[in-house]
């Protein structure tokens, strides 16, 4: 028997409309600080600069640019603990290699030497280890790469995934070249290199034992050869990113914010393949939100826009580029998306993670 | 995924639009019920190309705006105890507490998991016997019948380690709350699809009827909104107000007779409070007496859990359309989604988030002076 009350309603009254307080500041660390967002963000402005920054930590891009013995150096490193080890279209292995080459890529360097650490957990796999480092060595081949030092730790069972990986890599700078947020200007046109969200989805897919009817393959890949054909048309591109952990939408905003312009972003125009989007409806993500491993957004003068986005069309890893929008001088700071029937809506930076909605 | 590309097309969506400013002949106050309405409208714009007498009002349809504080409290409680794996819906993580969230008990060592699915949480408390699997079960109408479903297999199965914290609401009787309020400015309803496919809309023609609105079921793709704000238009330009379905590729009269039958088996209904607004009558579920086993506020003591909700923000009225979320006096500095003061702007279906992504173009300079931003509205 259910308890209801005398199903008279009662008119709400506005007095007794009430809210929680809200939750200001986190004394701990949440997956957020590490989603690429705007927890992320803060953490580095609110204690790792104010501790330990200098001038090119200041860069605060995906590789410092730095001058050692008269050379112009790119200098990046990153840190790898995704799940599953092995994916549809890659493996940690492949990450290791692709995100620090890339991150290189973005300061037009092309990747001469990485460094590589392995974090084992007791207890994993030795065959599991050498498939990583199978993987790893692949891929450093196919960057043309050479990891020239390592390292290696063990942690106790349970401290870990089985495997964290850590690299770092240098590459020169070629005469130039400045590839910094600072350049962009207003007519600046934007262009992304392919199909955005499909690592994510690729990840989410495994990690969730989700099934969306085809299997969607990561993106991982190395954009090193990609970077040099298109600075082969003009070592005047104003700035790249790599859209990984946070999407197209924090790049946009990361380069928005850095370079003081607004940036209008025509919502039809960004390749987003049926079965990310399709993962998307049903998970309520967005897109634009979703990582990315194997692909670019560059910011470029309008007057090599075209020339660039031939050159990208023409090269294995652009075949999809696409122009997505234009930097503008109005809402600085700002990134905006006219939307396919007209309107207009804000692109912020993500909070933290995002989240599959509730319906 | 057929039939969403169609269903965002430019073309036909400028026709619906151009037959809704021929129809329009003075300021209308419709209400979009379903928080996934109120996403979706202001994701694509829809509200700017609307003619300006008409008014999208965005109710309490957000299930995570709407779960009361104090349920969240027994949530955190529950899931931060060491023999408890606590399962829910990813956006409900960030929903702060009495000065926590999920996240945070997950921080602390709590064992907290995002599934997709209640059978996942099922399947979890399979796999670990030695555990206590708690999930959490929240929603309106749509996510009800899984949740149903699951405490029945739990039973049936002998699952004896899995208990659900249920706090499921229902639209009808929230529709009928709004339209009593004295201040109720709405004149139109869209109501929620995705409801109707489950629960039909047998509910509906007494309200039309009693507060003389024209109710339209209409679906959440661009032109499914625009689709349904024609109808409702039409109607009250004719003075007309009838229950229409404007869905029904997904909605049928009698609903999914299937999900009600399970749900009238594994719930029992019962007087709810909505957060920011208050006690609604039999406008929730509960778990009924035959599955108390499963009822996870049973199974860990937490029903004498009691949380006053400090008056510190106005979620209920923009809940009822009495107030723009951009109105309130915190918006966008006190109240961020960084810091919500409350539920609205804590989920991305919250009418006070989605103004707050999307919207910050059109509102005063303040909302961007806390990104440290000036912003020049878009013409």
């Amino acid at each position: 028997m259910s308890e209801v009350t005398d199903h008279l309603v009662t008119p709400i009254a506005p007095e007794g409309w009430t809210c929680p307080a809200p939750l200001r500041d986190r004394p701990r660390v949440v997956m957020g600080h590490g989603g690429g967002g705007a927890l992320s963000a803060e953490l580095v402005q609110q204690i790792f600069a104010p501790a330990y920054g200098g001038e090119a930590l200041a860069q605060m891009g995906d590789a410092a640019a730095v001058t050692l013995g008269g050379a112009r150096l790119a200098f990046s490193t990153d840190s790898y603990v995704v799940r599953p080890l092995f994916f549809p279209g890659g493996s940690i292995g492949d990450l290791a290699v692709n995100g620090t080459v890339n991150d290189l890529a973005m300061r037009g360097a092309r990747a001469a030497y990485l460094s590589c650490g392995f974090i084992l957990e007791e207890g994993v796999e030795l065959d599991v280890v050498s498939r990583v480092a199978e993987a790893l060595g692949a891929a450093a081949r196919t960057a043309g790469v050479e990891v020239a030092t390592g390292d290696t730790k063990v942690v106790e069972s349970g401290h870990g995934d089985g495997i964290y990986l850590n690299t770092a890599g240098i590459g020169l700078v070629p005469t130039g070249v400045d590839l910094r947020p600072e350049r962009v200007v207003p007519g600046d046109v934007v262009i992304v290199s392919g199909a955005v969200g499909v690592h994510g989805v690729a990840i989410m897919s495994v990690r969730e034992g989700l099934e969306f009817g085809v299997e969607i393959e990561s993106d991982c890949a190395a954009l090193g050869s990609l970077v040099e054909a298109m600075l082969a048309v003009t070592p005047d591109l104003h700035v790249l990113r790599d859209p990984t952990r946070g999407g197209l939408a924090a790049a946009l905003n990361e380069i928005a914010q850095a370079s003081g312009t607004g940036v209008v972003l025509q919502e039809r125009a960004v390749p987003v393949p049926a079965a990310v989007a399709n993962a998307c409806a049903i998970l309520g993500l967005d897109p634009l939100y979703v990582a990315n491993e194997g692909k670019l957004v560059a910011f470029v003068p309008r007057e090599h826009a075209d020339a660039v986005l031939a050159a990208m069309r023409a090269h294995p890893l652009g075949r999809e580029a696409a122009v997505i929008g234009e930097a503008v001088d109005t809402h600085p700071g700002m990134v905006v998306a006219r939307t396919g029937l007209g309107g207009t809506r804000v692109v912020d930076l993500p909070i933290g993670e995002q989240l599959p909605r509730i319906c | 995924m057929k039939y969403i590309d169609e269903f965002q097309n430019p073309e036909l969506a400028r026709r619906l639009l151009d037959d809704i400013h021929a129809t329009v002949t003075r300021p209308w106050a419709l209400m979009e019920v379903c928080g996934g309405q109120t996403h979706s409208i202001i994701r694509h714009g829809i509200d700017q190309l609307l003619p300006e007498q008409v008014e999208l009002i965005h109710g309490p349809g957000c299930p995570v705006c709407v779960t009361p504080l104090e349920v969240i409290d027994k949530a955190l409680e529950i899931a931060s105890r060491p023999e408890v794996i606590f399962c829910s819906f990813g956006d409900m993580l960030r929903v702060p507490g009495t000065g926590r969230d999920l996240f945070q008990v997950r921080g602390e060592g709590g064992d907290v998991r995002v599934v997709y699915s209640p059978l996942d949480a099922l399947k979890i408390a399979r796999q670990n016997p030695d555990r206590e699997v708690v999930f959490f079960g929240i929603g309106f109408e749509t996510t009800a019948p899984p949740n149903a479903m699951t405490v029945h297999q739990a039973r049936s199965q002998g699952i004896r380690n899995f208990s659900m914290l249920v706090s499921h609401v229902r639209v009808p009787p929230a529709i009928e709350a709004i339209m009593a309020s004295p201040d109720c400015r709405v004149q139109g309803f869209l109501a929620a699809g995705h409801v109707c496919s489950v629960m039909g809309t047998r509910e509906y023609p007494e309200l039309a009827e009693r507060f003389r609105v024209p109710i339209v079921v209409t679906g959440f793709e661009p032109l499914d909104i625009l689709e349904g704000v024609r109808r409702t238009v039409r109607q009250l330009e004719r003075g007309e107000h009838t229950v229409d379905n404007a869905y029904a590729r997904a909605v049928r009269p009698e609903g999914n007779p299937a999900a009600r039958a399970m749900l009238e088996d594994v719930f029992e209904v019962t007087d709810r409070a909505w957060r920011g607004i208050g006690v609604i009558p039999a406008s929730g579920w509960r778990l009924s007496a035959k599955y108390r086993d499963h009822d996870a506020e049973h199974r860990f003591s937490v029903d004498g859990i009691r949380t006053v909700e400090p008056a510190e923000c106005r979620s209920g009225e923009v809940l009822q359309g009495l107030l723009k979320p951009h109105e309130c006096e915190a918006f966008g500095t006190l109240c961020t989604p960084r810091t919500p003061l409350g539920a609205t702007m804590v989920s991305s279906e919250g009418a006070c988030a989605a103004y707050y992504l999307y919207r910050r173009l059109e509102l005063p300079t303040t909302v961007a002076a806390v990104a440290g931003r000036e912003v020049t509205p878009v013409v």
